[in-house]
């Protein structure tokens, strides 16, 4: 069985082993190490750039050096405050649907394939549809409805959480072991009293993170933004008028041609990259440490 | 044809778990031979060391020493040469999904490096009909995938494709445990058909199935080789009091 | 519950009618020729692509941008992609496999409007001062990499910064699907005795195969309407060059700078018809990669994306 021919070929097999190893090595390399650079580099300069004035000020005139995004984080706030009251009750609600109520049915099917395709619609056309909708209706159907507003651009945002928030919160509810279910059923509770009280509550820390994980996302979002709730340089806290937003002000600042403005668009990167480390490191805490299985 | 397989201080962990505590045991070529005893007394790890698969899972070390042959497989050797010496047949059927009957079975020539058409078509004939599934599949040998098969038949092509590459040595892991009374017989004949050709090792924690196919017995607990003699001794007289209570069905 | 599932629906039926709605006075006066054709000025003889201004509305140099940066994009990401998938799930020791999945998840949602900032302050002048002028003087002379844009901007910057975005996407699916895969078949190909990459080969992508093209075809997806990165670097021209190198647009980065400055009502209506097309594009693309994805990983524990 083993002729010449045959050592041979073990000696192209072992080297085409080597080789894709070296090759896949490489590769994580080469994704990881300038990955790694971005996220250095924004370090690097969104804390050199950051502070005090930066959460205290509203933007000054372009070219005089200075002030904040005082605004825009709480043009943020507002905006994410109302997106999480449109997109946790719908996302919740749908998750509990799908894990819970019609598990199996083809209409949770129909249910899961459409939060997945209304999680890939990209944002600039969410962004688009709340225009036709929000900004400018053909029927005047609610008072705030008509212009830019801070209300349009939440109502964008608040969409584009509901599949992530729906997707979460069903996996949730699917880690909690069916024996949690069935002890509460056990007690005679009916079926939809021992999913609120029991398997929810169960599973609450998962879905309250997968909330979280959803605002994080949103709050870099800034193509729904655009021509929805505009941007503005001043404070606002009226819902019915356009309001400044974090990635919006980046946005503007970046593509900027004042130095002044980088410096600020870099501390406003540091502090959504934050937010957003803090949202992935707490899904992986709660998904990973068996927080749901209830021996945390 | 088959080499005696000679075992010397063999010990084999899973992360702290000690699974395998100095075994030493000769299995003779050309003849069947059956390991048995309860779950987790690892019989399964036994056969999983003898080419090395054992150690395909990071957590799992081994020391000692195992000859096949002239060959020490944990002295110099690399287990993807033995792995070429040793055909295995694993507990549930594991034919290639995406691969046609005719393909699953000639896997392992290709990865050799066999490219001539005529060889391998009398090969893959040629281990069908050791495996005894040549008749059921002969019309569609390129048009079926090997998912497409029932349960035992799914076996007998993974049997079919372990001999394609002429192994000197078949490692069975508990081949039947996995099938229904009618294919379990199927691959107990052809067990008993291929003995004097290959020397086979088969894990079963079936008495009578060991008892029918197999010329010696090794049984194990709680990591240890309590006994190995000739089939017979062991279902009859056998000298270790564990022995006995095992197969007289006191525990296990 | 029940109303909550449903509304899900309602949206998207109500995102799609809001779009054809609005879209529909740019279909009444170009129809299908919107995305195939351009006029042609009768003195210079050069297409006239989109002058909001005088009335030129064709969306083809926006197509072209888009189709040009994401399947360079994805040229660039799947080979990267796999490659890391494979020493994620089969060569990587567990310790260090933890870390990297953390990291690939973070990077998935960094923002899009950073990248954009990143490219912008690092890529572009890298691209400028060193990448373009090799890529020009090695390779110039295939004509896809002409020396006439000096500012970094361009096809290839912007395809590179979309590379890097749907990387951690394609190569965390390709690792879940792979992950799919029963133990099984790695080990009845080790028995074979298989060397691991033939292992990979036989026993790992060829099964994990179809999900595998769906990770690359939802990467696709995400590069489609990939706005705010691309807005800033693509250099917003709407032309159409051979070069790589070249400025260019794309659909959803000509939606983010003209939308809301519209000119007109028929500006406005062309740019919503250019989203109602990239909105249908993604959605058949995001179903049939999830299709695909499915296919692969149903009957295994879902697992957090």
């Amino acid at each position: 069985m083993n002729t010449g021919a045959q050592t041979i070929r073990t000696g192209v097999r072992d080297w085409a082993d080597r080789t894709v190893t070296f090759l896949a090595i490489a590769a994580t390399v080469i994704v990881i190490a300038p990955l790694l650079a971005i996220f250095a580099y924004l370090l690097f300069k969104g804390a050199a750039s950051l502070n005090l004035d930066f959460f205290t000020k509203i933007p000054l005139p372009p070219g005089e050096s200075g002030g904040g995004m005082a605004n825009a984080i709480l043009g943020s706030g507002i905006l994410l405050g109302i997106a999480s009251v449109i997109g946790v009750p719908i996302g919740i609600g749908s998750g509990i649907f799908l894990a819970e109520f019609g598990r199996g049915t083809r209409l949770a099917n129909a249910v899961r394939f459409t939060a997945d395709v209304l999680n890939g619609v990209p944002s600039i056309v969410m962004g688009v549809a709340t225009y036709a909708l929000v900004v400018s209706p053909h029927i005047k159907w609610l008072p705030f409805v008509g212009h830019f507003s801070a209300m349009a651009g939440g109502i964008a945002l608040g969409i584009m959480m509901i599949p992530t928030i729906t997707r979460t919160t069903e996996e949730m509810l699917l880690m909690v072991p069916n024996a949690v279910r069935e002890a509460a059923l056990g007690l005679g509770v009916p079926n939809w009293r021992s999913v609120l009280s029991i398997t929810v509550r169960t599973a609450s820390p998962g879905i309250i993170t997968g909330c979280m994980l959803a605002f994080a996302r949103v709050a870099g979002e800034t193509a729904p933004l655009i021509f929805t709730a505009f941007g503005n340089n001043f404070w606002s806290t009226n819902l019915n008028e356009p309001i400044e937003a974090l990635p919006l002000q980046i946005w503007v600042y970046a593509t900027g041609p004042y130095e002044e403005w980088h410096r600020l668009a870099w501390a406003g990167s540091l502090v959504l990259i934050v937010l957003i480390v803090f949202a992935v490191s707490l899904v992986r805490f709660v998904t990973s440490r068996g927080v749901l299985k209830g021996n945390s | 044809m088959g080499v005696g397989i000679e075992v010397t201080n063999l010990n084999a962990w899973y992360g702290t778990n000690h699974t395998l505590q100095e075994i030493n045991l000769n299995i003779p070529a050309n003849h069947a031979t059956a390991l048995i005893g309860p779950s987790g007394c690892g019989k399964s790890t036994f056969v999983r060391c003898l080419n090395r698969m054992h150690e395909t899972n990071p957590i799992a070390r081994v020391t000692g020493s195992v000859k096949m042959g002239e060959m020490d497989i944990y002295a110099g050797a690399k287990p993807v040469q033995i792995r070429r010496r040793v055909g295995m047949v694993f507990q549930r059927p594991n034919p290639f999904p995406t691969m046609s009957i005719y393909d699953n079975v000639a896997s392992g020539l290709k990865l050799n490096g066999y490219t001539n058409r005529r060889v391998l078509d009398e090969t893959v004939e040629r281990s069908l009909k050791k495996a005894a599934l040549w008749d059921e599949v002969k019309n569609d040998l390129k048009k079926k995938s090997g998912a497409s098969l029932s349960g035992g038949q799914q076996q007998r092509l993974c049997i079919a494709r372990a001999l394609a590459v002429d192994p000197e040595v078949l490692l069975m892991d508990e081949p039947a445990s996995a099938l229904d009374p009618v294919s379990t017989s199927k691959i107990e004949d052809l067990i008993f058909e291929l003995k004097s050709q290959y020397t086979i090792v088969i894990v079963t924690h079936n008495m009578q199935q060991a008892a029918r196919v197999a010329e010696k017995t090794g049984f194990f607990l709680n990591g240890r080789l309590v006994e190995f003699d000739s089939t017979h001794k062991i279902f009859t007289n056998p000298s270790d009091k564990r022995t006995e209570d095992y197969i007289t069905g006191r525990f296990g | 519950m029940l109303l909550c599932a449903l509304s899900i629906f309602g949206i998207v039926v109500l995102i799609a009618s809001e779009l054809v709605l609005r879209s529909d006075l740019a279909w009444k006066a170009f129809g299908i020729h919107f995305f195939f054709n351009a006029e042609t000025d009768s003195y210079t003889h050069l297409p006239l692509y989109w002058d909001p201004v005088n009335g030129h509305f064709s969306a083809l140099p926006f197509v072209y941008g888009t189709l040009v940066s994401s399947f360079l994009a994805l040229l660039l990401a799947v080979p990267l992609a796999v490659g890391v998938a494979i020493f994620l799930t089969e060569m990587c020791p567990r310790a260090l496999r933890g870390i990297l999945a953390f990291l690939t998840e973070l990077l998935a949602a960094i923002p899009s409007i950073i990248y954009g900032f990143w490219a912008l302050a690092v890529l572009t002048p890298l691209m400028r001062e060193y990448v373009n002028p090799l890529l020009v003087k090695y390779l110039g002379w295939s004509g896809f990499f002409a020396d006439d844009n000096p500012t970094g901007l361009g096809f290839t910057s912007a395809a590179i910064i979309l590379a890097i975005m749907i990387l951690p996407i394609i190569s965390s699916l390709t690792r879940e699907v792979m992950v799919a895969v029963p133990h099984s078949q790695r080990e009845a190909v080790l028995a074979l005795g298989a060397t691991r990459w033939e292992m990979i080969r036989m026993g790992v992508l060829r099964n994990a195969r179809i999900g595998i093209v769906g990770a690359i075809i939802l990467g696709l997806g995400r590069a489609l309407g990939e706005t705010m990165a691309v807005e800033m670097v693509i250099g917003n021209t709407p032309e159409i060059h051979r070069s790589l190198l070249a400025n260019g647009t794309s659909m959803a980065a000509v939606i983010a700078s003209e939308y809301a400055e519209a000119v007109s009502d028929l500006h406005r209506s062309a740019l919503t018809e250019i989203g109602l097309a990239l909105f249908v594009v993604t959605i058949i693309v995001n179903a049939l990669a999830r299709v695909l994805v499915w296919a692969v990983t149903r009957g295994t524990p879902a697992r957090l994306a």
